[in-house]
């Protein structure tokens, strides 16, 4: 995919997810046993055969960075092309005013111009998804779309603004957009993710920035819908949009189903993420594990039921692990009982604790935390 | 190129013949093992973890698989603008160029490599064996004892010594005699194949034997037995831990299911000391509802929706519901289908068991019977189908070379 480049744009609201996301980006979520939320974005790029992806980073970039470095795993350190961090509009000489996408994309403009492919793919980085952008491509040029925006009929995002529900005619050109509507909800919902001519983004991105205006959407894109062709591209196919705490939870327990599985994981491509080296799980006696994912590294001794374990996590023996997410090196020691828990990372929960929450509220213990 | 204080030079062009068909297509140091690892990865990791970066891999069995396995060396982290990893095939010269003849023709072979770095001493290591260990420890010993050459031993159960090189050593470790295979050993010190020599000195000797036409050009049965007639400094630097050379079938078998040990001899989750691997970017391993994994070892990609005990199972690999695997090696993408049943068995890459089908079964008919296994220990070959319902009888080792008649279909 010579002709295609990628930009990812950290910029998400958290707030609904803000119990995950204090000291991270919304993309550095950890997620699905291995990989963090930014992993499927960038690998479903990658995958399509894009070969320059500039993420743009907004705040608390720090686990974000340290997850990419030189973009390797996902073969993008690349002598020409490859993995562009781009800073936020703040990190500038500061003369700008202006907030939001316009502002960040403004910042990097440079990067835009000298970028050789002649279309560009604008996604967030929250979505689960195994998709493939040139068959987006492929339909943004037999439409002769000025604008193509990926929408999901499935998705049912309705509970968590902000959203974007589109209104379509028979063709699927888009007519209208709407914003967090109360009617109509999660039909048509919008994947925030945008294929257009690069020259189309610089456009719209100078139009707003050179008017004060903050936001590409409604304020670059919405009132250009009958002067452009804008179209929507109905994705089919499992998405997961990571949003908030309980989607989170929801689009996290969806990965026991085989079928979910080996869409996401097998499907079109594989998904990267960080290497760790860690060694193969160990199942050691008085283990019984079922319905789970497991990453490498861990040493079972006791229960885990309908759970998801990340890598190089201990539970020890007589410890029941039930309905509940356990991010990576977390200590689960002996008689312990989990049910409807999320563990932050590297968390110790000491012999003979019990945490339940409740399958709509699971309980969430941050990072370091020591029970 | 920059000074280097040592190089090593990994020795990987064995067949392994004692593997059989699992060496058929590839080098014995690229021989899967352990559910995500090559034996190779062992040794590349320790050079790594020992501070190592400059490591030529000499090879010449079947390449292709551990070329392209080390590729530029990034998972050890040998990709380096100096030094780094190169692998040593034999090539040809203006006069002549010749295979590898031994192992210590092969380092001859490769004086030029090793002179670019001009070190000061030379790790000759083997590409065989599943061992953790600190090079750097060694060196530092060889150093204090002003050795010319040290050789690392680890003790041996004394009623396995007549299969080792055995060191007999002075109170001070200097090495005094080299018996090779003894029948009456007077020490249980055997070497692991591990040497450090003062590079100049080995030049000096890999010339000298070079030139000797009785030579076979090999370290253990020439280079340290002359080094000893010529009374020059060698030592013995005792290692302990976990050392096994895994050159038969029963070595392989049993080193893999020592991982699945309670308390296992060679321990893999030492975040101090990892062992690298290629990585495959493989999703987490799946355990279903219906599923039940007792004392195993699953890797990324496996999904088990049968029985699986005490049993290592290789990245990818998928036990279908009903299925049971026991005291068995299920190497990468290996698939156990329906009530198929595996036992005391090592079931090669890509590999289907279909339905029913009983791999390592007492009372199998011997048809399919290739060849028999003395350790009992069932062998399939890599990428073939064993058909629905067939017994396969314990011990017998299943290739498709050996038996035209194998349908065309059943390669998977």
């Amino acid at each position: 995919m010579q002709s295609l480049m990628g930009i990812i744009n950290l910029g998400e609201p958290t707030n609904s997810i803000r119990e995950l996301t204090q000291h991270r980006t919304l993309g550095a979520v950890p997620f699905g046993s291995r990989y963090r939320l930014i992993d499927f974005t960038l690998s479903n790029m990658v995958n399509a055969g894009i070969r320059n992806v500039g993420i743009l980073i907004w705040d608390r970039y720090g686990p974000l960075l340290d997850h990419i470095k030189s973009g390797k795993e996902w073969d993008l350190d690349r002598q020409r092309d490859g993995l562009f961090l781009l800073p936020p509009a703040n990190s500038g000489n500061g003369t700008l005013e202006l907030k939001g996408d316009v502002a960040n994309l403004y910042r990097n403009m440079a990067y835009l111009q000298k970028s050789r492919q002649k279309y560009v793919v604008i996604s967030g980085s929250s979505m689960i998804c195994n998709m493939d952008y040139g068959e987006v491509l492929d339909y943004h040029l037999a439409k002769g779309a000025d604008v193509t925006i990926v929408y999901s009929d499935t998705m049912g995002l309705a509970q968590n603004p902000p959203f974007t529900s589109l209104v379509t005619d028979d063709d699927y050109r888009v007519l209208d957009l709407a914003i967090n509507p109360q009617k109509g909800k999660g039909e048509k919902a919008s994947m925030n993710m945008y294929i257009m001519a690069k020259h189309t983004l610089i456009e719209l991105v100078d139009h707003c920035a050179s008017r004060g205006k903050r936001d590409m959407l409604t304020e670059g894109l919405l009132p250009r819908l009958r002067e452009w062709k804008v179209y929507g591209y109905p994705y089919i196919g499992y998405v997961g949009e990571v949003n908030s705490l309980k989607n989170y939870y929801k689009h996290s327990m969806e990965l026991l189903d085989p079928a979910v599985w080996q869409e996401l994981f097998f499907k079109k491509g594989l998904i990267h993420t960080k290497i760790k080296h860690e060694p193969p799980v160990r199942y050691l006696p008085g283990s019984s594990v079922r319905n789970s994912l497991i990453a490498n590294g861990c040493i079972i001794e006791g229960t885990v039921e309908n759970s998801i374990l990340f890598r190089g996590v201990r539970v020890k023996k007589g410890a029941v692990i039930q309905d509940s997410i356990v991010m990576q090196k977390a200590q689960i020691g002996e008689d312990v009982l989990l049910k409807h828990v999320i563990l932050d990372k590297d968390v110790k929960v000491s012999a003979g604790k019990r945490l339940t929450g409740d399958g709509g509220y699971p309980i969430v213990i941050h990072k370091l935390a020591e029970i | 190129m920059g000074r280097k204080e040592c190089v090593a030079m990994l020795l990987a062009g064995g067949q392994g013949s004692r593997l059989g068909i699992l060496t058929k297509k590839l080098a014995k140091p690229a021989v899967p093992f352990g559910g995500k690892y090559r034996i190779i990865d062992f040794t590349l990791s320790n050079c790594s973890n020992s501070g190592i970066d400059t490591v030529g891999v000499l090879t010449q069995y079947q390449p292709l698989t551990l070329n392209s396995y080390i590729g530029i060396g990034s998972p050890w982290d040998l990709d380096r603008y100096s030094g780094g990893v190169a692998v040593l095939p034999p090539y040809v010269r203006a006069q002549g160029g010749e295979w590898y003849k031994g192992t210590a023709n092969a380092v001859y072979q490769n004086i030029d490599f090793i002179s670019r770095f001009d070190p000061e001493y030379v790790f000759v290591l083997s590409g065989d064996h599943i061992y953790k260990m600190d090079y750097s420890r060694m060196l530092q010993f060889h150093k204090e004892k002003n050795a010319y050459v040290t050789i690392a031993v680890i003790k041996v159960p004394w009623e396995e010594t007549h299969r080792f090189g055995i060191m007999n050593t002075d109170e001070t470790g200097r090495i005094t005699e080299f018996q090779e295979k003894p029948k009456e050993a007077k020490n249980n010190l055997a070497s692991m194949g591990v040497y450090v020599f003062n590079w100049q000195i080995l030049r000096a000797y890999l010339e000298a034997d070079e030139a000797d036409p009785e030579s076979s050009h090999d370290f253990g049965k020439n280079i340290i037995p002359t080094m000893l007639t010529s009374h020059e400094d060698l030592f013995a630097y005792p290692f302990q831990g976990y050392w096994k050379d895994v050159g038969t079938i029963e070595s392989l078998w049993e080193a893999n299911m020592d991982l699945l040990a309670e308390n296992p001899p060679l321990v893999l989750n030492d975040p101090t000391w990892k062992i690298f691997a290629v990585n495959q970017s493989l999703p987490p391993q799946y355990v279903g509802e219906s599923a039940s994994v007792i004392c195993s070892s699953l890797s990324e990609g496996c999904i088990v929706l049968g029985e699986v005990e005490h049993s290592v199972l290789f990245l990818g690999s998928y036990i279908a519901p009903r299925a049971k695997v026991v005291d068995s090696i299920i190497m990468p993408g290996a698939r156990v289908e329906k009530n198929a049943v595996v036992e005391k068995a090592i079931i090669g890459e890509n590999t289907v068991i279909q339905e029913g089908a009983h791999v390592g079964c007492p009372n199998g008919e011997d048809w399919m019977m290739i060849e028999r296994n003395e350790s009992g220990i069932t062998v399939v070959e890599d990428n073939i189908v064993i058909p629905a319902n067939l017994q396969i009888k314990k011990g017998a080792v299943v290739s498709i070379t050996d038996w035209p008649e194998f349908p065309e279909e059943r390669i998977s």
